[in-house]
């Protein structure tokens, strides 16, 4: 279990706004999600656990041992911190072979293990990562999916009690990483390393979070499953960091407590949406509706009850949907099918289903 | 008319011996300039690179004042020694150590900053010592670039005149270099001496140009 405060100030430079990271977090087994933009913080937290970068205040703690403590000016070195590090960029040693990059870790290893244990340690890690063919390769000889299997083996033959990986995903592409989020899953469920992981992609908490924490600017602003984050973000801030929703200004023209409904009024239309509590009438707010929670249709006459008619402006094609923009800054997903045989229709009519609407 | 092949052998084995210790001496500096943050690090860097700009006379009378036979650093070496350092050829590997350390710290800093800084994080975080990842990481991938700089750090060992003249003098067949025989044949007329010994320098020159081209790397690391 890792526990982490931590406060650090990089001042403005020539090229560059001044940034406080100021976090606080804990997270348990599993895997843990750290997800942002670039900028958020989400690296400068990794490294200050591992040691890189001291913060200025704060506390961290890994299975009730202070690693840095700014009060009582501890700070342990890397070297005694036991947290794997997945670097980016692998940073596998370019002039050893996969074999003697594992062998370097295990005899760097604070646990001290004789010679013969460490060659076994070095076997067993091969042959779990399916490295022992090319374990006589230096890594520039070898395919990205086993540089990735080897750093990650790297960092655990050594038994860290946390793992942390920066991005492990980035610039991977498709088959690489599902064998990357197989790796990670085996980590999780036959090493029972805890995890943090840092991403900027959505797909990548699903895959492997049981825990998302959001960042921005050097700031949590929402921690949870990641399907719950998904489906209720917890401020407009969140809603636009996981770029997937509908944000339009809206004014709420009535509420009703007993019947447990609302009005909204979006430019000349009305929508009827839940009740809103805490909220007053007259309050302008944000709608916030995902693509796929609007429902699309050619016009046929008038916009009924929370309809909206808009003129399509353009469209985009994805694996399994179209994706339409509409006047006003709306988005509406659609299957492929039923937009084909409407694909000339420049007139539409969006359906904004009751139950989903939020507002923040 | 023979010539007299002393000055090239004493030469080759002045800048040998001052290349083997300014890499040693050269290496630790630039390890301590390139990783370590403590006071004075700027006053180091400025010293180091002084011995660059200053006229080699300068400190050709610098070290005269620091290991004469007065100086308790020259008592100190006449005490173990039983000779003066001063006019020996011992003085003459001083006084290439001190000319081509410079650029040895230069370089070797320059090549061990050039490393990616992610490598030796992960040697840390594997728990790697300092000391352990300075020999298995940072000087490895640093190999090529320093080994460059010390085969220059000998070209330019081999070429010193002004300080060598200031501290180990001019006498023929125990302290007389290369450069300075040179000089010394210009100055007694002997143009052919001259000749010969310019040509021989050049081509050895030359052929440490070569050599050190072909050890640098093509990338900035491996």
């Amino acid at each position: 279990m890792i526990q982490a405060r931590i406060r650090k100030r990089y001042p403005p430079g020539p090229e560059s706004a001044g940034f406080t990271l100021d976090v606080e977090f804990n997270a348990a087994g599993g895997v843990t999600v750290l997800f942002g933009p670039s900028g958020s913080g989400k690296t400068m937290t990794l490294e200050a656990i591992a040691g890189f970068v001291p913060p200025e205040e704060g506390r961290i703690l890994l299975d009730d041992e202070i690693l840095f403590d700014a009060a009582s000016g501890v700070n342990l070195p890397p070297q005694a911190r036991h947290c794997g590090y997945v670097f980016q960029n692998y940073a596998l040693f370019p002039h050893m072979t996969l074999r003697q990059n594992l062998a370097f870790a295990a005899a760097s290893s604070r646990k001290r293990w004789p010679r013969l244990e460490r060659h076994r340690r070095v076997n067993e890690m091969l042959e779990r990562f399916h490295l022992t063919e090319v374990s006589g390769r230096r890594p520039h000889e070898v395919s990205g999916g086993q540089k990735q299997r080897c750093s990650i083996a790297r960092a655990l033959i050594v038994e860290p009690k946390l793992l942390l990986l920066d991005e492990p995903a980035r610039g991977l592409d498709v088959p690489l990483r599902a064998e990357l989020y197989e790796v990670l899953r085996q980590v999780r469920d036959e090493f029972r390393t805890p995890i943090l992981l840092v991403t900027h992609d959505l797909e990548e908490c699903f895959e492997l979070g049981q825990e998302m924490i959001v960042l921005n600017q050097g700031r949590i602003v929402q921690r949870g499953a990641p399907r719950g984050v998904y489906d209720q973000p917890a401020s407009v801030e969140v809603a636009r960091l996981l770029g997937t929703y509908n944000l339009l200004p809206v004014e709420i023209t009535a509420l009703d407590p007993v019947r447990k409904t609302s009005r909204l009024r979006v430019g000349v239309h009305e929508l009827h949406g839940p009740y809103f509590p805490g909220r007053l009438r007259g309050d302008r707010v944000t709608l916030c509706v995902r693509p796929e929670e609007l429902v699309a249709s050619p016009a046929d006459g008038k916009p009924g009850p929370n309809q909206l008619a808009a003129e399509l402006l353009r469209y985009a094609e994805r694996p399994q949907t179209i994706r339409l923009e509409f006047r006003g800054d709306i988005f509406a997903e659609v299957p492929r099918a039923a937009f084909d045989r409407n694909r000339h229709v420049k007139d539409w009519i969006i359906e904004f289903p009751s139950q989903a609407l939020r507002v923040f | 008319m023979g010539i007299d092949w002393f000055p090239l052998w004493l030469s080759l084995r002045v800048a040998g011996l001052a290349t083997l210790v300014a890499l040693i001496l050269g290496l630790w500096l630039a390890y301590l300039l390139a990783n370590r943050e403590f006071r004075g690090k700027e006053a180091l860097d400025a010293a180091v690179t002084l011995p660059l700009v200053l006229p080699p006379t300068v400190l050709g009378f610098y070290l005269l004042v620091l290991l004469g036979r007065q100086s308790p650093l020259g008592k100190l070496y006449e005490g173990i020694f039983g000779a003066p350092l001063v006019f020996t050829w011992q003085a003459a590997v001083v006084a290439a150590l001190i000319h081509s350390t410079p650029l040895l710290v230069k370089s070797s800093r320059a090549a061990l900053e050039s490393v990616d800084r992610s490598y030796e994080r992960a040697a840390r975080n594997l728990g790697a010592s300092e000391w352990r990842v300075f020999w298995r990481v940072s000087l490895p991938l640093a190999r090529r670039s320093i080994l460059a700089a010390a085969v220059l750090a000998f070209a330019r060992s081999l070429g010193d005149f002004g300080i060598t003249i200031m501290v180990a003098g001019n006498i023929p067949g125990r302290t007389q270099t290369m450069a300075v025989a040179i000089y010394d044949a210009v100055e007694a007329g002997n143009g052919a001496l001259a000749r010969t010994l310019v040509l021989v320098i050049s081509a050895t020159a030359l052929a440490i140009l070569f050599l050190a081209n072909r050890l640098a790397p093509k990338q900035a690391s491996g």
